[in-house]
């Protein structure tokens, strides 16, 4: 059993890291917001160039075909720099569904991968009921909609804000089918859970931020004569915050491994994974506000632009309810194995 | 990364749960804080150290297999999954042991341990004093010095399963002059030799589970201080981690306990109560999660350092807690009553028991607490 990262795969993450530090990606959102696309354009160059967006593409088709692991390594690290637009749908969902349906003159999706692995194409997807809205379509150059056993290139129709300011999620048609049968429900089962983990490691890595800049705070920040961090109060509960992301993060890694081996434990790993991963979010965003104080309510501050991304992914690719009865039903074997997530 | 069982180990497993389906008692044992108990699970203790399955973690030489920690994560979900007995000897085996293996001398671990492993000799725990609990620095009772060895005198509490106990271990004042954690002396003594009295304590289970120890003036030999007088605190640190990690409270106790949950609430559950379903699902993926973070130790081969111990002692006493009340609030009107017949009978004094989890190994205040200075740098 090896149940921990190679040195490669820690070598991985802190490259990552330090190109999304250095691109600034935590602040890149708002200044997109602002008008100046142009810290967006150097992330997305800087973010090619790490091969993030070709790790989870077929080799056949120009992605590196990493484990599912290395995928999650790059999801954690998108998290915590609070990378804005369709992450999970572009490195995770969509080329997991279009590398399972490509090959054997499937028209444009082996373009459609290239330009996924060359980080020249993004993408995002619908598929109702799980997914009743496409996500940020204003920053994808493919939408798709996969529905009742067909795939097609969609068209958005009314474009909704979420509470993360820079996410818009939007009903969308479907305009030109590009395949359907039995082999798209297929793909699809396995394209949800990939969006599901890659938000999963979103989710913490956004909490493991929070937690990290919550430290810091407590330990400059005096009231009192002295330190906040030095109250209990505020010891504790970051303490649980702690507690929660360690025993989470294995739930995480544990369900990628499920999904390389195609395992029939996948749906149940999978759907433990988010709800764990999920309510840490949530978690460490309470307490995240909480130990700032006012300041952490502000705009400006980085603390809200985690605690909304974490209010809109939380419950994205799969409610709780959704997840925990995946679980029972896996445990108390009153499902069929192998049950979609889409239910 | 993966999580896979190698063949030897696969092997060790198909082994340890062959010899546990034919070994285990029927039904359950009396209990561990009756005569009775205590006596017919100390034969238990002998018939696993018999088929070399009391201690696998130990050195060979010593009545063990030398066994990683994977090995005995898996051994550990084999003996719970089984329903095996309570370890009575689990003071000794889980705290005194590693500490005799870390900081013990040779001859100490020749005498000591395999008798540990056979329960010829079953250990007691003396740490707390009236005035010493989670302050276990604030020890009084006192070690004075004499010819050949030390005599004890003073008061330790808490003492679980010391009644029935041969020998027990502690800290004691050595220097009178030094304050705190200096100055204190790591020694074992024996329970049933002139000047110490044994009380029991009635528990709020009825179980006279724990006790007080009085001892007046009870003659130790030198051969019997672990480490160097004085220097008990360092010691007695070691084997507070692992009193209160991974050893104690193995991930295979929780899983086995979540399965059982499980089973309970689709046998007696509302299937329409879908909140409570969702505390079932807590309690599994919350075992799973301990289970996981286990085998990633193990992977590293690493020890459980001690602020990492206080952060899953907080994690494992809670979910056991929790798991238990998801079990009565399943069971609804019949979950107080005392004799409820069968599997379904258990949860209640498990429930019970597990109350004392985040007070034990180190109040979960305490353990939350180091985890928030060592772990997150927050300030003293």
């Amino acid at each position: 059993m090896q149940f921990t990262l190679s040195a490669e795969q820690r070598q991985f993450s802190a490259s990552v890291h330090l190109m999304l530090t250095t691109a600034d990606a935590i602040h890149s959102a708002r200044r997109w917001l602002a008008g100046d696309p142009e810290p967006c354009r150097v992330l997305m160059r800087m973010l090619a160039e790490t091969g993030i967006p070709a790790l989870a593409i077929p080799s056949e088709f120009g992605g590196l075909g990493a484990h599912p692991t290395d995928l999650l390594l790059a999801c954690l690290e998108l998290g915590h720099h609070a990378m804005f637009g369709p992450v999970a749908e572009s490195v995770a969902a969509v080329p997991t569904l279009l590398g399972a349906l490509a090959g054997a003159g499937s028209g444009p999706i082996d373009e459609w991968l290239a330009g996924l692995a060359s980080g020249q194409l993004f993408a995002t997807l619908a598929a109702p009921p799980l997914l009743p809205f496409a996500a940020d379509v204003d920053k994808a150059g493919l939408v798709l909609l996969a529905e009742r056993g067909s795939l097609w290139v969609a068209e958005p129709s009314r474009l909704h804000r979420s509470v993360s300011p820079a996410r818009t999620l939007s009903e969308v048609t479907g305009r030109q089918l590009i395949a359907n049968g039995p082999a798209v429900g297929r793909a699809l089962d396995r394209a949800l859970e990939f969006g599901a983990i890659a938000c999963s490691a979103q989710l913490l890595g956004a909490a493991s931020a929070l937690l990290e800049a919550t430290a810091r705070h407590a330990r400059q920040r005096t009231q009192f004569g002295r330190p906040i961090g030095t109250f209990q109060a505020v010891k504790h509960r970051l303490a649980d915050v702690l507690i929660q992301l360690e025993l989470a993060r294995p739930l995480l890694f544990a369900a990628a491994i499920s999904l390389a081996d195609e395992s029939k434990d996948a749906p149940r790993d999978v759907s433990a994974a988010k709800v764990a991963s999920a309510r840490v979010a949530n978690l460490a965003a309470k307490a995240a506000l909480q130990a700032h104080g006012a300041i952490g309510y502000t705009a400006e501050h980085d603390v809200s632009q985690y605690l909304t991304l974490i209010r809109a992914l939380g419950p994205a690719w799969g409610s709780e309810a959704t997840h925990k009865a995946r679980v029972l039903g896996a445990l108390t074997g009153q499902s069929a194995p192998g049950q979609s997530v889409q239910g | 990364m993966n999580l896979d069982i190698d063949p030897p180990l696969q092997q060790f497993r198909a082994e340890v749960s062959a010899w546990l389906a034919e070994h285990v008692p029927a039904g359950p044992l009396p209990s561990v804080d009756t005569a009775e108990g205590f006596a017919q699970h100390r034969e238990w203790e002998a018939k696993l150290a018999e088929a070399r399955l009391a201690v696998v973690s130990w050195p060979a030489e010593y009545g063990g297999r030398d066994a990683s920690l994977l090995d005995w994560l898996v051994f550990e979900e084999e003996y719970y999954a089984a329903g095996g007995p309570v370890r009575v000897g689990q003071n000794g085996l889980f705290v005194l042991a590693p500490t005799l293996l870390a900081a013990g001398t040779d001859e100490q671990r020749a005498r000591i341990l395999p008798p540990m492993a056979r329960a010829d000799e079953v250990w007691a725990q003396a740490w707390s004093e009236p005035g010493a609990g989670s302050d276990l620095a604030a020890i009084r009772s006192r070690a004075i010095r004499t010819d050949g060895g030390w005599l004890l005198s003073g008061q330790k509490t808490w003492c679980s399963r010391a009644v029935f106990a041969d020998r027990a271990f502690g800290l004691f004042r050595s220097d009178p002059a030094a304050e705190r954690h200096r100055g204190l002396t790591y020694l074992m003594f024996d329970l049933r030799g002139a000047g110490v009295t044994v009380r029991p304590i009635a528990q709020l289970d009825g179980e006279p589970g724990f006790a007080e120890i009085f001892l007046d003036d009870v003659f130790v030999p030198d051969a019997d201080v672990i480490g160097e007088p004085g220097n008990g605190w360092q010691v007695a640190m070691n084997s507070a981690g692992h009193e209160r990690g991974l050893p104690l409270r193995s991930p295979g106790r929780f899983m086995a306990t979540a399965a059982r949950l499980v089973d309970l609430w689709q046998r007696r559950g509302d299937p329409a109560d879908t909140q409570l379903a969702g505390r079932v699902v807590d309690a599994w993926i919350s075992a799973r999660a301990y289970q996981l973070q286990s085998y990633r130790l193990a992977s590293r081969d690493g020890a459980l350092s001690g602020e990492q111990s206080s952060l899953t002692k907080v994690f494992w006493s809670e979910l056991d807690l929790s798991m238990h009340e998801t079990a009565l609030d399943v069971l609804g009107a019949r979950a107080e009553l005392r004799d409820e017949p069968g599997e379904d009978g258990r949860w209640l004094d498990g429930y019970l028991f597990a109350l004392a989890g985040p007070i034990y190994a180190g109040t979960n205040e305490i353990q939350r607490t180091i985890v928030a200075e060592r772990m997150l740098g927050l300030p003293r």
